[in-house]
């Protein structure tokens, strides 16, 4: 059977004609797997839903009790047939619930690993190599300028300039499912025990967090603080929030981003961004590359971000690879912050 | 060198005077000798070694990396040291292996999950393993069957830091390698320390070694920064700097309180200078006409001449800024002039024909680093002198102005010479006279010269020459500035403490183009207001954006809808690179006109009537 008879990129998003299902289908489709929980793999609206139980319980948080007609929970490498096929989810790595999704059929395998890295965090369980035949990778961070170093040290360039400036608060722009609560759990374990500030839309999500038995430590709303109180604190807030007029209730405030994009000067200071913070969600081009071997896969199919650095990579190594051109997944810092102050992918 | 380029790192981020003094100061306060005075040769810019041109850090990089992935990578990051810094591949040593060093066995369905798990033998597979049976327990921990193995990532690598490479340079090796390195050499040599540093510490060494640093940090800030650390006077390094020499020893020994203040043996010492508060209305009413000299201010740049004599008894020359930047290597042509021992405080200006130009044309002499014999023939620098520091071995700083000037007249006349002369005073008898001329100074002595006179210049008769901003001492009074109404057309955010107020302003006035009645952009001004009326400006930003660019805010800006701001400004220039054809010489917003519909504001020809037509004159 040939790859593309099995899944096939469709305008609702990566379509499974055999097992009668899409996967993080951007439009309403009968049967949705979602990888994991951000706004533009996880929507509302569909039929059924196949996630993890994180997964779907961040849908529900986001988009209220009714967000699918039916849901139904998948531990992580529990196996389920549909159709013709057979499905199984393994970590991704990326944030809490996160899963790659294999799909297998007669005896070709193909893994749909969503958003995923292999770097190490402490808020959800790693990503697992999964050997296939076809391996579908994102490519966010897909050129070899991408090298993202060890999240530790950059929480510890965060604390220094708390040491040196006491008297100014410090912002932390992170995405509010997923980065914040990994940048709050990286500066418990680089032993920062003082209270943690929250922005209102990260209050819920994080809360989310600490129910599922995540240590976070001691963790405050901003709102109601008086300013002078919040010098020398730590506050995580949606990235474009640490932009708006919602800054002005901080003394003097350090303005820091964490995120793989801060690698770049020009992506920092464009935000004007003071403190750039390289810390990713995303597998670095090293990362990428590695897990592309790893797999074993002989051909490569590469979503949203750059594709062309990365098929051409896989190209000079000999295997089979293309873009799959799927539309509507984001840059987790390109669109402006919804309702709810929510931006991230 | 990392403890250096992460100073760097967060130096080109901060935005805030203050906060860079302290990231300066912190870092001179933590690093050893002799690392931090090369340092702080670096951030003055008296580092001098040859600089390594682009071309050699492309081949480089091109020798080592794919080129179409380069290219790709180039054009994202846009800046070639960047890209450079970011992709240069690490562990060079083994950069010939392939990431994990065995062949990837064929997957199939049928084949049992998890036997492959140890099959990834390269050490970066196994420290990632090491590394996440280490993670922070997940209460996800043992709920999944985890299959398969870890790739890893570059996180918690132990290898990265802890393997067989040498130790990443010092930056005293990197600047006193650099020093005697041979041309030949430098290629080999920057691709070993490109090894051996991280992504910051590539970034700071290449831009060390193209010379192209550009973090906003002046010589004076991080003379500044060395002084807080203890807690000596910026004014003190400024006089003893010429006599100092990386990598600084007796300073820091000095600052620390290890030694005595190191003593400067400069013939050609800059001396701090004294400057003038604006002078309001109601000063006046304080002050005696009787107790002071008027002059002209000139528009130019003011500077500090200094002649002295070497060891060996011959005369050496230096042109400071009033910073005290060593800017002598931009003006040659007026070093013979400084031909006796002395210090002169004066007006850098041109002057053609007897003639003191503007502003705008004084201003193709400024920046440079090289200077053309043509741009000395059609630029005549002149400096107009109004103050004497020293007079050979004597400090004249102590005596009161009006003998200093006396001493001022005396020195001049002794130079004889056409490039130096003496700022003339205005004679006056009560502030109305004074303000006559003021208002009309071609009548008043400056006579043809009166379009480079910006005011007036009021000191006390008795005032010693004081370092900084004395009271009451100096007094610049400066003509009306021009005024315009303008249309508000885009705002930008501001940077630092600004960064979530709308706070730079493009705005427009208003020209007949093709499709009728038109706004063209004049300018750009980012201060003048208050702190309410920057509140009332953002509110008005955010409520009538149109469009928006990247951070660029496109605001109405309709005949009957957009905001009318008054703006002020020095002077006029023609410019080919503004679409209007005109630059403003410091604009700023003076009022705003919420009662004023935007389609009475002003045109383009009123600017155009501004101009005066001379046709050498340019923007920068």
């Amino acid at each position: 059977m040939r790859p593309q008879d099995i899944l096939l990129p469709a305008p609702a998003g990566l379509c499974c004609k055999p097992g009668g299902f899409h996967i993080d289908p951007v439009r309403s489709v009968e049967r949705a797997l979602i990888t994991h929980g951000h706004s533009d793999h996880a929507r509302p609206g569909h039929g059924a839903v196949l996630a993890t139980q994180e997964t779907l319980d961040m849908m529900r948080l986001r988009y209220g009790e009714n967000f699918a007609g039916s849901t139904q929970a998948i531990a992580y490498g529990e196996e389920i047939r549909l159709g013709d096929v057979t499905v199984k989810f393994h970590p991704a790595g990326h944030v809490l619930g996160s899963a790659q999704i294999a799909v297998t059929c007669k005896n070709t395998c193909i893994v749909a690993s969503g958003d995923y890295k292999d770097a190490t965090d402490p808020t959800c369980k790693p990503f697992e190599v999964m050997p296939c035949d076809v391996f579908i990778t994102e490519a966010t961070f897909g050129l070899p300028v991408f090298r993202h170093g060890n999240a530790a040290d950059e929480v510890k360039k965060l604390l220094a300039s708390v040491a040196l400036f006491p008297e100014r608060a410090h912002l932390v722009g992170a995405y509010s499912l997923g980065k914040g609560q990994r940048v709050i759990a990286l500066l418990r374990e680089a032993g920062y025990d003082a209270p943690i500030y929250l922005h209102g839309a990260m209050e819920e999500i994080t809360y989310y967090y600490q129910s599922r038995g995540i240590t976070l430590g001691e963790l405050r709303p901003a709102k109601g603080m008086k300013k002078a109180d919040l010098a020398g604190t730590i506050t995580l807030a949606p990235p474009s929030a640490t932009s708006d007029i919602w800054t002005r209730r901080f003394p003097d405030p350090v303005t820091a981003f964490a995120s793989g994009w801060m690698r770049v000067r020009a992506r920092a200071r464009q935000r004007g961004i003071e403190l750039p913070l390289v810390i990713s969600d995303h597998a670095d081009w090293d990362g990428l590359t590695a897990t592309i071997e790893a797999t074993g896969a002989g051909e490569i199919w590469v979503t949203h971000g750059q594709e062309d650095a990365l098929v051409h990579w896989c190209k000079t190594k000999g295997l089979a690879a293309r873009p799959l051109d799927l539309v509507g997944y984001g840059d987790e810092d390109e669109h402006e912050a919804p309702q709810k102050g929510e931006a991230e992918a | 060198m990392n403890r250096f380029a992460e100073l760097l790192d967060r130096l080109a981020y901060e935005p805030g005077r203050n906060n860079k003094l302290r990231l300066i100061t912190a870092y001179f306060r933590d690093t050893p000798d002799p690392d931090r005075g090369y340092a702080l040769a670096a951030l003055t810019g008296a580092l001098s070694f040859k600089h390594a041109k682009p071309g050699l850090i492309r081949d480089l990089i091109t020798d080592r990396t794919d080129p179409v992935l380069f290219g790709l990578s180039y054009d994202y990051v846009g800046d070639l040291s960047e890209t450079v810094a970011l992709m240069w591949p690490k562990g060079a040593v083994h950069r010939d292996e392939p990431l994990l060093g065995h062949p990837s066995p064929r997957p199939s369905p049928a084949r049992g999950e998890g036997a492959e798990r140890n099959a990834g033998q390269s050490s970066r597979t196994e420290s990632k393993a090491a590394a996440t049976t280490l993670a922070v327990p997940s209460p996800l921990a043992g709920e999944g069957q985890g299959e398969g193995y870890h790739t890893g990532g570059a996180d918690d690598d132990p290898r990265r830091s802890g393997h067989n490479n040498p130790p990443p340079p010092t930056l005293t090796e990197v600047v006193t390698t650099l020093r005697t390195l041979g041309k030949t050499e430098l290629p080999k040599q920057l691709a070993r320390w490109l090894d051996e540093l991280d992504e910051t510490g590539r970034w700071a060494l290449l831009k060390l070694v193209t010379g192209a640093m550009r973090i906003g940090v002046s010589a004076r800030l991080a003379k500044t920064a060395a002084a807080h650390l203890g807690d000596k006077d910026a004014h003190d390094i400024e006089l003893m700097w010429p006599g100092l020499s990386p990598p600084y020893l007796d300073l820091f020994a000095w600052l620390e309180g290890r030694s005595e203040k190191p003593v400067n043996r400069d013939p050609t010492p800059f001396r701090p200078v004294m400057l003038a508060h604006a002078i309001e209305e109601a000063d006046f009413a304080g002050l005696d006409a009787a107790d002071f000299i008027a002059e002209w201010k000139w528009d130019g740049i003011r500077v500090q001449a200094v002649a002295g004599r070497d060891e060996r008894g011959h005369i050496q020359a230096r042109l400071y800024s009033r910073t005290g930047e060593d800017i002598t290597k931009s003006f040659p042509d007026l070093v013979p002039s400084l031909h006796l021992p002395g210090a002169i405080d004066g007006e850098l200006l041109v002057l053609r024909e007897g003639r003191v130009q503007t502003f705008n044309v004084l201003q193709q002499r400024l920046n440079r680093k090289v200077v053309s014999p043509k741009l000395i023939k059609e630029y005549p620098i002149h400096l107009r002198a109004y103050d004497l520091l020293g007079d050979d071995e004597n400090d004249l700083r102590e005596l009161p102005f009006i003998e200093r000037r006396a001493r001022l007249e005396a020195f001049v006349k002794k130079l004889d010479d056409v490039r130096i002369d003496l700022s003339p005073t205005v004679a006056f008898d009560s502030w109305e006279q004074l303000a006559g001329a003021r208002a009309n100074p071609a009548q008043a002595g400056a006579g043809a010269d009166a379009d480079a006179v910006e005011g007036v210049m009021l000191k006390r008769r008795d005032a010693a020459y004081l370092p900084g901003r004395p009271k009451g001492q100096w007094w610049k009074w400066k003509r009306d500035p021009h005024l315009i109404d303008a249309v508000l057309m885009y705002a930008q955010r501001g940077h630092g403490k600004r960064s979530s107020y709308y706070s730079d302003y493009t705005f427009g006035v208003w020209t007949s183009g093709e499709g009728g009645e038109e706004l063209v952009p004049v300018g750009k001004a980012y201060f003048g207001f208050t702190d309410e009326e920057l509140l009332q400006i953002d509110r008005f930003v955010r409520r009538n954006t149109t469009e928006k660019f990247g951070p660029v805010r496109h605001v109405v800006h309709e005949p009957d809808q957009g905001l009318v701001l008054e703006v002020a400004f020095e002077g006029l220039a023609r410019s080919p690179r503004h679409k209007s054809g005109v630059a403003m010489r410091f604009p700023r917003i003076s009022r705003l006109r919420w009662d004023k519909p935007p389609r009475e504001a002003d045109r383009l020809e009123t600017l155009e009537r501004m101009l005066k037509s001379d046709a050498s004159i340019t923007a920068p």
